[in-house]
């Protein structure tokens, strides 16, 4: 790995620049189930540029930038006129009208080849290491072109999203409502539009046309799997954006010559989407609300914690009848059914060192202090639990364990306190055992 | 592990063999038995502990508040979303063994009207269980079709695409192609929603000729006003079972005030709770 | 230019080459046609975007597991085996995505594409950048190489489009019942997870073999456009399929016939382009659902919306002239003026229904004193035999209306009119017979085949 600062620092900078400009149009698309429009809309840009190209003959110039919005544009209109007028489903009449157009920007593209020196494939991937060599002076300090581009578009859509944030949060969230409080949801569409499209236009140089969309969509979803609210959301997918630019390029330059010994790099756009790519999974399996992995864990945890609740309820219920109560470790084995003799073993253990049961010695279990106060609210809960569903819901005394059973475990102190009072404070439950205080 | 754990007994002992008992009294030849059914989706606890069973060759509707679990309780009998807890039995028999017994008349909403087929080729649909994998439709089979369109007075209208029917014609067609299943049980989804008067008169007397050829017809329904002349028997739910039974039994104030009345919050709260904490699915 | 000859020799396929490329996109387009009517009609149209974005780490990879073993890396089964295992992968991870978080399938859609695409980019470098020949072209996959097109490509591409066909044939039914109602589908045991996994298979199939024709980006259009174009022209299922099957034949036939006949056209662009030609003309003049078909429609009805007015104002105006039921005889003719006292309708329209009824013979200009075609203004009209007839049913069909709604809907008498003006046109003359059945007990002189009395005072 060779690290060229003027060079590597400059490619990290402007894929930044690039995922951080991406990354805030990119919440509300996704936000607004419309990620396939970023997709569309990229695709769709290749006949502006082309005609842009055609006319002026250079790049980065005003004229490309104007094309380009104006068939992201044209595709949205287009999509809408055929879905409604047409009466085509959403999905289809967009699939249409993008590739359509992308069809029409390749033939302009292939038929002007002798005019201009575009190459789609760069449209598509961009080549990132290449639009650093372009580089401008503005205010005395040489920077890449695509740079300063990226850094202004980033800059006119974090002021307009924050002077906006309001509206957009509104519009995204429910149309009808911004409708009535006088939020043109029209304007808010097609203003999400432009900016999408001069973001794509923008970044197109630097990544390529279609790994916008990972730009645009990815670290928005990664964001929304790690939080559930939308100003942090915004704030983590700037974050991820920028590491996934960081990183993918780092991975661009070192992960190729680990696997192939001859070849020193890769294309920085293709990584840069792939890690954007690993980071979403590992959201989707770590989060620490919504992934995958946690939610076993955690699921595991509160399962133990109820085979923990129940050996205590048993050991109670055991000790309410001294004469059954010495073998009350094997009862707890034998009577736990559908748990295996190990985790109960294990759940034993647990409550011993947390100080709820004690070790009588040989085979035996009893209650502690803090056990029996542990042990009373649970069987409390449960008997109060049964008074309750065979007054008010009039199951038959059969019918009232399972209910109570799954309830005892999530019955908060003022639960009990209202179970209580809705049961005019009973000693007794309907199979006539008594209601410990 | 599993999330709910069977506990032991001593408080139970007896109520355990209870249970037990009660699962055995479900009668054989009952066309619907539901056991212990509990439905729990998207945190939101729907149905609780429904236990029933209803008798054969009967007209029996469904009745409750919105968001009683009425249409759930009808899904979640045919597999078409999944049970916390509990068994379904059909004549006897789980579901899965005994579906083309059971027709099915889904909400209107449910689908595509702009779908490009004929009211005639929805209606053949009720037949493809019977035809079977890969066998074409044969002439028969669309006659079949046919004389069930001809039996809820849509004949003339049968080579229309089916965005052109008028709503009542639609539920009328989603009524023909459950008939045409020759279906010994009927479960219908709100099969009066959102239909003229004239069409609810003639839907009911198709019900009323399925019990009368000793047919089983439950029937999801939301006017109060016409249970008694409609229904023979009537389930009253409210996420749990308030009352099931013959309708000048059970339809009484005491069990719509049970029904429509005041919740009960603490089992909202702790229903809630437990399907959000403990995720009761097996 | 190409002379005619040079265009006859290629739509005839006279030369080898042109055949092969013109029969194997018409088939290839025949195929996408026919699996992506299902996608779409399954509301799953942009599955086949994602998976044809995933397929691309699949043809890298294939192609740097066959050089490290040792073989040909260019070998075309092989890389459209890894294309088409990534793209189910693909797919697999679309419905992984949804299954797991709580994002929308679009997002996952978006994610799984960019993110496959991304992997295929990166692995491109890779290859790119290794020592070695022989690594030129694998690129030719994102745009296709129509022209370069071999016999065992054409083999491919029969292969898969009969396989298609096949399937679509025996599990027609089953599809069709699938996308109409998946979840009355299920109730009758229909496994529906199975029959989504096989559409997408097959779209996965359409996609590979499509990727040496028109590249990953244009097979998409192709599964999307012709179903979308088809559905314009019918509302039956079979017939749909059969169109969408033409117009996804004709868009390769003709566009890769334009792609031969001029320089430096781009076979895939073109053939994608003359697919949303017909999908414009589809939605234009497309006789079910097009929009010109559609504006035809409600001009006629507008227009014998307003034939019926100008004929029950004539008819209205004799009745109240003479109170009660007309002959021929007593009929009293009408001038301009009396005519646009009737209804608040504007001159221009009022002359222009005159003139259609003119033309249908309903109605005659009486007496043309003083007036010439000029000046209309002094003309008077009245109705022809022909005329009072229809117009005599039309009152009817009117006033029974009005009934119904003072009978059954609880309107006020001073208001039918108005409300009876907006239904009475679609009355159908099953909706009439209904109508009299409706108002037998509250009016039993509608059973006469005569016109009533109207309901409430004419103005």
């Amino acid at each position: 790995m060779t690290w060229t600062p003027a060079i590597d620092n400059w490619i990290v900078a402007t894929g930044v620049m690039a995922a951080l400009a991406c990354a805030l149009p990119g919440n509300f698309l996704v936000l607004r189930r419309m990620s396939m429009m970023g997709d569309a809309i990229t695709h769709a840009v290749l006949p502006g540029l082309a005609v842009a190209f055609l006319m002026t003959s250079s790049r980065g110039s005003v004229t490309m930038f104007v094309g380009a919005v104006l068939a992201g544009l044209l595709t949205t209109l287009f999509t809408q006129w055929v879905e409604r007028f047409g009466r085509v489903d959403g999905n289809a009449a967009m699939g249409v009208v993008f590739t359509t157009l992308f069809a029409v920007g390749l033939i302009l593209i292939v038929r002007s080849a002798d005019h201009v020196d575009l190459d789609p494939s760069c449209v598509l991937y961009g080549s990132i290491e290449q639009a650093v060599l372009d580089t401008v002076r503005p205010f005395g300090i040489a920077m890449p072109r695509a740079f300063l581009t990226l850094l202004i578009v980033f800059a006119i859509n974090a002021i307009l999203f924050g002077v906006f944030y309001k509206e957009f949060k509104l519009s995204a969230f429910d149309p009808a409502l911004a409708t009535t409080l006088g939020i043109n949801a029209t304007v808010m569409h097609y203003l999400l539009m432009i900016v999408v499209a001069v973001t794509t236009v923008a970044a197109f140089e630097a990544v390529g046309s279609i790994l916008v969309i990972a730009m645009l969509i990815v670290p928005p979803a990664t964001a929304r799997l790690l939080t559930d609210r939308l100003g942090v959301m915004i704030l983590l997918s700037l974050v991820l954006g920028a590491a996934s630019a960081g990183l993918g390029h780092v991975g661009a330059i070192t992960v190729p010559s680990m696997i192939f010994p001859e070849v020193s790099d890769t294309t920085t756009a293709g990584v840069i989407a792939v890690v954007a790519g690993l980071l979403f999974v590992m959201a989707l399996l770590l989060s620490p609300r919504h992934g995958v992995i946690s939610r076993a864990v955690h699921r595991w945890q509160l399962n133990f914690h109820i085979v923990k609740q129940d050996v205590l309820g048993l050991v109670y219920r055991l000790e309410e009848h001294p004469g059954e109560h010495e073998q009350a470790v094997q009862r707890i084995l034998q009577d736990a059914m559908d748990v295996r003799p190990m985790v109960s073993h294990w759940a034993i253990g647990r409550l011993v060192r947390e100080g709820l049961l004690n070790r009588m010695g040989g085979d035996d279990v009893r209650l502690t202090e803090t056990g029996r106060e542990h042990a009373t609210r649970l069987v409390r809960a449960h008997r109060l639990w049964e008074t309750y569903l065979e007054r008010h819901l009039d199951l038959p005394a059969g019918r009232l364990h399972p209910t109570a059973e799954r309830f005892e475990h999530v019955t908060t102190e003022t639960m009990a306190k209202r179970l209580a009072d809705s049961t005019d404070r009973p000693a007794q439950d309907p199979h006539g055992r008594d209601i410990p205080r | 592990m599993s999330g709910t754990i069977q506990k032991p007994v001593i408080d139970n002992a007896k109520a355990n063999v209870d249970v037990i008992a009660t699962g055995q009294e479900h009668p054989e030849d009952s066309p619907l038995s539901v056991h212990d059914l509990t439905v729990a989706y998207h945190r939101k606890p729907v149905l609780w502990d429904i236990d029933l069973d209803l008798p054969d060759g009967k007209v029996i509707g469904i009745v409750g508040p919105n968001g009683a679990g009425k249409s759930t309780l009808l899904k979640a009998c045919m597999d078409l979303i999944p049970r916390a807890s509990g068994r379904v039995m059909v004549y006897g028999k789980p579901y899965k063994k005994q579906r083309q017994l059971v027709g099915y008349v889904p909400q209107r909403e449910t689908v595509d009207w702009d779908f490009p087929v004929s009211a005639l080729d929805v209606v053949t649909m009720g037949r493809y269980a019977r035809i079977g994998w890969c066998w074409p439709v044969t002439r028969s089979h669309r006659a079949a079709a046919m004389t069930a369109l001809d039996r809820v007075g849509l004949a003339d209208f049968a080579h229309r695409q089916i965005s052109q029917l008028s709503g009542g014609q639609q539920q009328r067609v989603f009524l023909a192609r459950a008939l045409t299943q020759e279906a010994q049980l009927y479960l219908m989804d709100e099969p009066f929603a959102a239909v003229d008067a004239a069409t609810e008169q003639a839907i009911v007397r198709i019900l009323h000729d399925l019990r009368d050829a000793g047919r089983t017809v439950v029937v999801v329904h939301h006017d109060l006003q016409t249970v008694p002349t409609y229904f023979d028997w009537v389930a009253m739910l409210n996420m749990r079972l308030v009352a099931v039974g013959p309708v000048d039994e059970v339809f009484t104030q005491v069990n719509l005030q049970k029904t429509y009345g005041g919740k009960l919050t603490l089992l909202d709260e702790a229903a809630y709770a437990v399907s959000r904490e403990m995720r009761v699915k097996r | 230019m190409p002379t005619i000859e040079d265009i006859l020799a290629l739509l005839t396929l006279r030369d080898y080459n042109t055949r092969l490329v013109i029969t194997s996109t018409a088939i290839l387009g025949a195929a996408a046609g026919l699996i992506g009517s299902f996608l779409m009609l399954r509301r799953r149209s942009l599955m086949g975007d994602a998976l044809s974005h995933a397929t691309l780490p699949g043809i890298a990879i294939a192609f740097l597991v066959m050089v490290a073993v040792g073989g040909e890396g260019k070998y075309l089964p092989g890389l459209l085996a890894g294309a088409a295992i990534a793209g189910l992968i693909g797919v697999g991870c679309v419905v992984w995505i949804t299954r797991l978080s709580h994002l929308r399938d679009d997002t996952a859609m978006g994610i799984v594409l960019s993110v496959f695409f991304g992997l295929g980019v990166a692995l491109l470098g890779v290859i790119q950048n290794l020592p070695g020949g022989n690594k030129a072209g694998l690129e030719s996959f994102i745009y296709g190489k129509t022209a370069s097109m071999v016999w065992s490509d054409f083999v491919l591409i029969c292969g898969a489009a009969v396989v298609c066909m096949v399937m679509c044939l025996l599990f027609y039914k089953e599809l069709k019942s699938l996308c109409f109602d998946a979840n009355y589908a299920r109730s009758w045991g229909l496994p529906t997870g199975l029959l989504d996994a096989m559409v997408l298979a097959l779209v996965c199939v359409v996609v590979v073999i499509g990727l040496q024709a028109v590249g990953l980006i244009l097979i998409i259009a192709l599964l999307i456009t012709p179903p979308a174009a088809a559905r314009f022209w019918t509302h039956r299922l079979g017939m749909m399929l059969v169109l969408s099957v033409v117009i996804g034949a004709a868009s390769g036939y003709l566009g890769s016939a334009v792609s031969a006949l001029f320089p430096r056209m781009p076979a895939g662009a073109i053939i994608v382009v003359v697919a949303a030609i017909l999908f414009l003309v589809s939605m234009l003049m497309g006789p079910a659902r097009g929009v010109l078909p559609r504006v035809w429609r409600g001009f006629v009805l507008q227009h014998s919306v307003l034939r019926q007015h100008v004929l029950r104002a004539f008819y209205e105006m004799n009745e109240s002239a003479h109170e009660g039921e007309l002959t021929e005889v007593e009929q009293t003719q009408l001038s301009i003026d009396r005519l646009m006292a009737a209804r608040s309708w504007r001159r221009t329209q009022l002359l222009r229904a005159l003139r259609a009824a003119r033309r249908e013979g309903l109605v005659e200009v009486a007496s043309a004193s003083g007036g010439d075609d000029e000046n209309m203004d002094g003309r008077v009209y009245r109705l022809t035999d022909q005329g009072l007839v229809v117009a005599a049913r039309n009152v009817r069909n009117h006033r029974l209306w009005e009934m119904y709604l003072i009978a059954h809907a609880d309107i006020a008498p001073s208001h039918v009119d108005r409300d009876a003006d907006q239904v009475e046109h679609v009355l159908g003359d099953e909706m009439v017979a209904r109508l009299e059945e409706r108002l037998r007990r509250e009016y039993p002189e509608v059973l006469l085949p005569k016109v009533p009395i109207s309901p409430h005072v004419i103005e």
